[in-house]
């Protein structure tokens, strides 16, 4: 019984580093600024942290899986293109807006899963780097939305489609309710199903998940298309938000965005451990940060600086506990 | 009296308040091999790991020629003349010999670039003195095992060392290569030099030690002049009783055929291999290193391409990969347990249901894990494994107790035929009784199994069938009293052998 809740602190600690870490952040910026806990500038912070925190949910299953996806930013702004054109055509054919907003939305969800996929295959039975296959992308669906944008903006026709960016049922941003569910809804597929534990496997070690009988290529494929649906579901609700697609400027950053809120939520770069809540708070942490800079007037060029030493701290203090 | 070179007192290791290692008082002398001999788990790694700088004491004080010494790190130790041959080589696979002897302490000229002419000199020089048959700048991945650890004790002497510590160095070594490394532990000792050998072999403890201790359950339980202690005695200091006969009896008839193969090749491995097991029956695959037996029983389980016929309760299914094969009933132990066979950051019950997993899960996908809890107890009481805490990762088990978990995860799904492949490598002769026991156990209960050995004693003492490889090919088949070292061997190599060989 003692050796169960050994155990147990030893999973706990893990996952509240990160908290303690934020809650910490939280008090110094309560501290230097009044504002920053009024309850909009919270929801603020939240709405602002859910489009990256959304694909960095994915990113853990791939992180975890053993490996790493630099086209998400690229894919947010091809998928949100995509998603805008299908919205304007449906709009323009005199579908009613409810419909058309409803194939934009489905339509970014599907072409991301799509791009998801495209990753995914040549990752598993392309057998090549994840890392090189996603720079790759990551070049090729950047270069495909300026192309279809002229490098410009795709704007929205629908008026509906702009007002569900800036809803907020019961003073919670949209985003952020997604971003919520889809972790409760992860973390529980990550701790308690047998993909979850596939992933961990094979992440641990490919080679014993190969010899224990599983099917890595197909574990490993489901993280890529998984973080192919979440950028989908991600870049709607950007384009929502603004109600227009920038072909150059959706998604920059993204992919780094991402990667920072899974390392700093305490998922092990090497794969075979980590937490999806751990990099929910992780995003948040991010945003605060950002947040806090501004509050305080800090120049917005430095905010990478403090970013990048947040990030490289967070990693040191995981190998120091190793 | 003279000061010893090493001496250790109340030495103690814990690890999550679980002691490993209690309050050991030791001492090396100068100029002597001292063996260190005990079952899994007995804290024999542990000790010497200490000695080693790789783990820090707990409690307790090291002197090293009488001054109090407290190494931080390996290298600590190195500098100190206290150097280590791993039971799992640390050599640099893409790196040559030399760079690898040197690695961490390059010798530099006087304009701070490497002096490979030196460097390289005192490579070949050790080589040659360890009669090693490998070049300064060979790349370590073509080398074979033997090399490996020749190059892996060249680095310990690459620097003045005083101690030398040798932790189970001939798991991997034919006997022709045991001989070698043994002059050359003979050679090191009238130099002056200290060497602690750990083994579980307990004839070559008796044949190149002085010394010996023997550690039990974290203590150290005696202490003797070689002259004064037999090979049994030291089994039963071990275990603390009478270890029988070692192998369990012969079991019945066997009933239906389970597996055939047949005609099934892999290019570069092995050709045309045909053989049947039937339920209750043990069958053996002897042969040298190399001769295709591990690359055989992986393309059964369809880990390896391969054409040809595999047959399971007389049904033709291909397997393509490792989930159809377990389908069909088929279950397979790896021989390297750390590289394909376990996880040893998660816990034992993760490790133990790997295989299984699918038939944990309700709704086909969600983990019940009250389910999957209840099954690791059922298998830590059946197979003894040492663990008081399941959810603990697996890594803070000894060797033998990792390897019963890898054996439990093998058998879970309860298949039909059963592969082990060097199920005893590493492992005390304690569990390996047991392992021995769980085997013949699951063939009387119907299972048939192929065990691939490179150890005669087991094929000899378990297999009703031994079918013998040599490069790539069964060289033949012995059955019943036919199964005898002598025969093994001559089918092994082709040639007829004048001693027998362990």
């Amino acid at each position: 019984m003692n050796g169960t809740i050994a155990a147990l602190r030893r999973l706990e600690w893990e996952r509240h580093a990160a908290l303690v870490a934020l809650l910490v952040l939280s008090v110094a910026s309560a501290l230097l600024s009044p504002f920053f806990l009024q309850w909009q500038n919270l929801l603020n912070i939240v709405r602002q942290v859910s489009y990256t925190g959304i694909i960095a949910l994915g990113m853990t299953y791939i992180i975890v899986s053993g490996g790493i996806d630099l086209s998400v930013g690229s894919m947010a702004a091809l998928v949100g293109s995509l998603a805008v054109l299908a919205l304007d055509a449906a709009v323009g054919a005199g579908w009613p807006e409810s419909a058309a907003v409803t194939v934009a939305v489905g339509c970014a969800v599907v072409a991301g899963l799509a791009c998801g996929l495209v990753n995914g295959l040549l990752v598993t039975k392309g057998r090549i780097a994840p890392f090189i296959v996603t720079l790759g992308t990551m070049a090729i669906f950047r270069s495909l939305s300026l192309y279809m944008a002229n490098a410009g903006e795709f704007r929205s026709d629908s008026s509906l489609f702009g007002e569900l960016g800036s809803a907020a049922p019961m003073g919670v941003p949209v985003p952020a309710i997604v971003l919520v569910a889809l972790a409760a809804a992860l973390s529980f597929v990550f701790r308690r199903t047998r993909y979850g534990r596939y992933t961990r496997a094979v992440g641990s070690n490919a080679r014993v998940a190969r010899y224990s009988a599983i099917d890595v290529d197909a574990t490993r494929l489901a993280a890529y298309t998984l973080t192919g649906l979440l950028v989908g579901v991600s870049a709607a609700l950007i384009a929502m938000r603004f109600n227009s697609v920038g072909s150059s400027t959706l998604g920059i950053n993204y992919e780094l965005d991402a990667i920072a809120a899974v390392i700093i939520g305490g998922t092990a770069m090497t794969g075979g451990r980590g937490t999806i809540w751990g990099t929910v708070i992780g995003a948040i942490t991010l945003g605060v940060i950002n947040n806090m800079l501004n509050m305080v007037g800090i120049s917005p060029y430095l905010q990478g600086t403090v970013k990048g030493l947040v990030i490289i701290g967070a990693v040191f203090i995981q190998r120091q506990r190793q | 009296m003279v000061t010893p070179l090493v001496r250790a007192r109340a030495l103690r290791k814990e690890f999550a308040g679980h002691a490993v290692l209690r309050d050991v008082d030791v001492e090396m002398r100068r100029g002597e091999i001292l063996g260190v001999i005990g079952e899994n788990g007995a804290g024999k790694s542990t000790l010497v790991k200490i000695l080693a700088g790789i783990h820090r004491p707990t409690s307790g004080t090291l002197e090293l020629d009488g001054r109090p010494v407290a190494f931080a790190s390996p290298a600590d130790a190195r500098h100190a003349g206290v150097s280590i041959v791993p039971q799992e080589f640390n050599l640099a696979a893409d790196l040559s010999v030399e760079e690898n002897v040197f690695l961490g302490a390059e010798v530099l000229t006087r304009r701070r670039t490497l002096d490979r002419t030196g460097m390289r000199a005192r490579t070949a020089a050790l080589l040659a003195e360890l009669g090693a048959n490998v070049t300064p700048d060979e790349r370590i991945d073509r080398l074979s095992a033997a090399q490996k650890q020749l190059v892996e004790v060249c680095k310990a002497l690459a620097f003045e060392a005083s101690l030398l510590i040798l932790d189970e160095p001939t798991t991997m070594l034919t006997r022709r290569e045991i001989d070698r490394l043994f002059a050359v532990m003979r050679a090191l000792r009238e130099r002056g030099m200290s060497v602690v050998y750990v083994s579980h072999k307990l004839a070559e403890v008796k044949a190149i030690c002085d010394r010996v201790i023997v550690l039990k359950d974290g203590e150290l339980v005696r202490e003797s002049a070689i002259a004064d202690l037999s090979p049994p005695e030291m089994a039963r200091a071990m275990v603390g009783r009478e270890l029988r006969e070692i192998f369990p009896p012969g079991r019945g008839e066997p009933g239906a055929v389970v597996l055939e193969v047949r005609g099934l090749s892999s290019p570069g491995a092995f050709h045309d291999v045909s053989f049947t097991a039937r339920a209750g029956e043990i069958v053996g695959f002897a042969g040298l290193v190399g001769a295709g037996r591990t690359e055989l029983a992986e393309a059964i389980m369809g880990l390896r391409p391969a054409t040809g016929t595999v047959l399971v309760g007389g049904e033709d299914a291909p397997s393509r990969n490792a989930r159809e094969a377990v389908r069909r009933g088929l279950g397979y132990l790896s021989e390297d347990r750390a590289g394909t066979g376990i996880l040893p950051g998660f816990p034992i019950a993760e490790n133990v249901t790997l295989v299984s997993l699918r038939d944990y899960c309700r709704l086909g996908a969600v983990v019940d894990r009250g389910k999957e809890g209840e099954k690791a107890r059922t298998w830590r009481e059946r197979f003894g494994i040492k663990a008081p805490d399941l959810d603990a990762p697996l890594e803070s088990l000894s060797g033998g107790n990792q390897q019963k978990v890898s054996l439990a995860k093998t058998l879970d799904p309860a298949p039909r035929v059963v592969i082990v492949d060097e199920p005893t490598r590493g492992v005390d002769v304690a569990a390996k009784q047991e392992i021995y026991r769980f085997l013949a156990d699951l063939a009387v209960r119907g299972a048939a199994i192929v065990l691939v050995s490179s150890e005669l004693e087991e094929i000899i003492g378990m297999c009703d069938r031994v079918l013998v490889m040599r490069e790539g090919t069964v060289a033949g088949e012995l059955q019943g009293d036919a199964i005898g070292e002598r025969e093994i061997m001559y089918l092994a190599t082709g040639l007829q052998t004048a001693g027998a060989i362990a």
